[in-house]
């Protein structure tokens, strides 16, 4: 073979690898980063969109942003409704897993129940809003439920009143996104080998003992990665929190995705969106290159 | 003979594309995006603009049609990157942005070039003086009555005042049956209820909530009417909830006989009716303050039309609209939609064969078409703030005077 046929050989070796990877590659950039860049090139225009001649603004419009008091209770709602919901998640997720692998649960019930806890995930998150709505609303089943056992004196606005709207979206939420967890969970919890809790019995270890130092450490892996994935998918939770209060009452339930939607729906400021867009977007990148560095390290 | 035909057919295909090259061959082919379609009974609006197309040869219409919200969106990425279609579908709370953006063509040449009969039309959208948009189809907004909570209630005479209006709503009011006399959705979702059920107290009184073409929030009529709601909701008169309620619920809560009266879209009727054929139902107009004798406003909301500036067919573009703003076509628009005509002289058929809408019909002619949001810059956006600081309110966290100067500071920011 001569030297200028290797070369060639190597050259095709090479360049082979991403032949096939282009047609994927050329999906992500159109569909995935052409629009990535898009927006925030628009965040550093002025009347972006609207103008076919946009002119430079600089940073502007995160100026303006960051001044909005408004996107600073947005950005805490997010905070709140985000971390409540993995901690809720993952905790009820746990105690339906560790109830669905349990020996002491009769098999036809815990078929049964299985079938009852997943429910929640074979719902839209618009239908899981309009159940809440429904159930939560001033006349609803809740309040006469609650009005009945004396828990509450009179009825409660739930997602109407500013004091109870915040925690009433995340309860929806919580109820709607447990069942991750809960498989997730319980698929871990079948790997876990019999062994070692037969050894713990042996050294007489009582059952909480064998849940913190056997269950969950096992399962410690797919919690942290399970809660990461949780977080960054609830900080842009929209279609929940916009039809059962639509981030109000007044700014009550305002998060950066309802925030940013009506910066460019309703303000038609879409410049002023697509900074804040790519505020979320800073943000759930730091948390994908934490969720990435955890599973490279593992 | 080859000789001889060479001639014949090279005078044929010069012949062909003479009359190609000016037109008298070649149709137009007019785009029309619009949200009609789908609300329309199916086909319907398909067959006017067929018939539009037989009385105007040469013009075809095409129709982009799709929900509300989609077509808006549509638009304003149209109007940026100047492919707006040549007849468009508006809403009045977006012309003032349209018109900014260059979209919308100045239909004043137009009228005056064909003699358009300006009389003819119920309303002229104007920006900065330019004619962008006719409201083609109306859905007026009544106060509807359940009679049959009203009687019980004891209330012989349906409001016409809002002191009577307070009363009454406080006689229907039994919050232990969960039974209450008005209903105010203030959703931040649709802020729409900002329009619809408050600011058209303002307009009912032949009020306004504008001085000189900017804001007056803090003036007397809008301090007077948050005031008012505010005593509504005192008074413990307003079905619970308001504050994420939507206007598709506050239907649902007047059907269930749940709420003695509401401000709502005509276009509801058939709804209602569908939804419970029991209901004894009235329609009477928006009260007034104390002592107003003057022409009540009615609030209402639109199909409007008007014209891409960039379009290349204008001259045809405007056939259409005058078309459509014509009396009979007009009058057969309006009663497929169940709205009032854009055409003074077109009368709906349903206004003579349903009881409901004749009263309706009276309503309208008596009174005069009131929304001061058409025009206004991000409109939702200024419903938006003022939905917000009215909801404060309500809370308790303010008066009426600081929602009203909150808002103010707000809108005026907008223009």
């Amino acid at each position: 073979m001569t030297r200028q046929k290797r070369s060639h050989h190597k050259l095709k070796r090479a360049v082979a690898p991403y032949l096939y990877l282009s047609p994927s590659l050329l999906i992500i950039g159109l569909l995935m980063l052409l629009p990535m860049v898009t927006v925030i090139a628009y965040s550093f225009q002025n009347s972006a969109v609207l103008r076919r001649d946009p002119s430079f603004a600089g940073l502007k419009h995160y100026q303006a942003i960051f001044d909005d008091p408004v996107f600073w209770a947005s950005l805490w709602h997010t905070l709140y409704f985000t971390c409540m919901s993995v901690i809720f998640h993952m905790t009820i997720g746990m105690v339906f897993a560790l109830m669905l692998n349990s020996d002491r649960i009769n098999p036809a019930l815990r078929n049964i129940l299985r079938v009852l806890y997943i429910l929640p995930w074979l719902f839209t998150a618009v239908i899981i809003a309009v159940i809440w709505r429904l159930l939560l609303e001033p006349n609803g089943v809740v309040n006469s439920i609650l009005m009945q056992i004396g828990i509450i004196g009179s009825k409660v606005e739930w997602f109407s009143s500013p004091e109870t709207a915040l925690h009433a979206v995340t309860f929806a939420n919580i109820w709607a996104g447990y069942p991750l967890f809960m498989v997730s969970l319980l698929a871990g919890l079948q790997g876990i080998p019999k062994d070692f809790y037969e050894a713990a019995d042996i050294d007489g270890a009582k059952a909480y003992q064998k849940l913190i130092f056997i269950t969950i450490p096992q399962l410690m892996p797919i919690i942290i990665s399970i809660s990461l994935l949780d977080f960054i998918w609830t900080m842009q939770v929209f279609p929940l929190i916009w039809i059962t209060t639509g981030g109000g009452p007044i700014y009550s339930t305002e998060v950066l995705s309802t925030y940013t939607y009506k910066l460019a729906f309703s303000s038609y400021n879409l410049s002023q969106a697509s900074a804040s867009a790519v505020v979320i977007l800073l943000i759930s990148l730091g948390l994908t290159l934490f969720y990435i560095r955890y599973q490279k390290a593992r | 003979m080859t000789f001889r035909i060479k001639p014949a057919m090279l005078k044929i295909a010069a012949a062909a594309w003479l009359l190609g090259a000016t037109g008298a061959m070649a149709d137009t082919t007019l785009e029309f995006t619009q949200w009609w379609e789908p609300e329309l009974p199916a086909g319907s609006l398909r067959s006017i603009m067929d018939e539009f197309e037989a009385a105007n040869p040469g013009i075809k219409v095409t129709l982009v049609s799709g929900p509300y919200a989609t077509t808006r969106d549509q638009i304003s990425v149209g109007a940026a990157t100047g492919t707006l279609s040549d007849v468009v579908g508006l809403d009045g709370a977006w012309v003032n942005n349209l018109n900014a953006q260059g979209a919308l063509a100045d239909m004043n040449p137009m009228m005056d070039a064909s003699g358009f009969d300006k009389s003819q039309v119920a309303d002229i959208i104007k920006v900065d003086g330019k004619a962008v948009m006719f409201p083609v189809a109306s859905f007026v907004y009544p106060v509807f009555v359940n009679l049959d909570l009203a009687a019980k209630a004891g209330v012989t005479k349906l409001p016409s005042t809002r002191a009577e209006f307070l009363e009454a709503a406080k006689k229907m009011t039994h919050a232990d049956q969960n039974q209450y006399g008005w209903v105010l959705p203030l959703s931040l979702q649709t802020p729409s209820g900002v329009q619809n059920d408050m600011m058209s107290w303002v307009w009912a009184s032949g009020q306004s909530m504008m001085a000189s073409g900017k804001p007056d929030l803090e003036g007397k009529p809008v301090v007077d009417m948050l005031t008012f709601v505010k005593s509504l909701n005192d008074a413990g008169t307003i079905s619970p909830g308001i504050a994420t309620k939507t206007e598709q619920e506050k239907v649902e809560e007047f059907v269930n006989n749940r709420v003695g009266m509401m401000i709502d879209s005509l276009a509801h009727v058939n709804l209602i009716r569908e939804r419970n054929p029991k209901l004894n139902f009235d329609l009477i107009p928006v009260p007034v303050v104390e002592n107003y004798t003057g022409k009540r406003g009615l609030p209402y909301a639109s199909w409007g039309i008007g014209i891409s500036a960039a379009s290349k067919h204008q001259e045809e573009a405007w056939k259409l609209v005058q078309y459509l703003m014509s009396e009979k076509v007009n009058a057969k628009l309006v009663s497929l939609a169940n709205a009032f005509p854009g055409n003074v002289n077109a009368k709906p058929d349903f206004v003579t064969s349903d009881k409901a809408f004749g009263k309706a019909f009276e309503i309208f002619k008596t009174g005069h078409l009131a929304n001061e949001f058409t025009g206004l810059p991000v409109a939702e956006d200024l419903m938006t703030q003022f939905d917000v600081q009215a909801q404060k309110m309500l809370a308790g966290e303010q008066s009426p005077e600081q929602a009203a100067a909150a808002a103010q500071k707000g809108w005026m920011a907008k223009f």
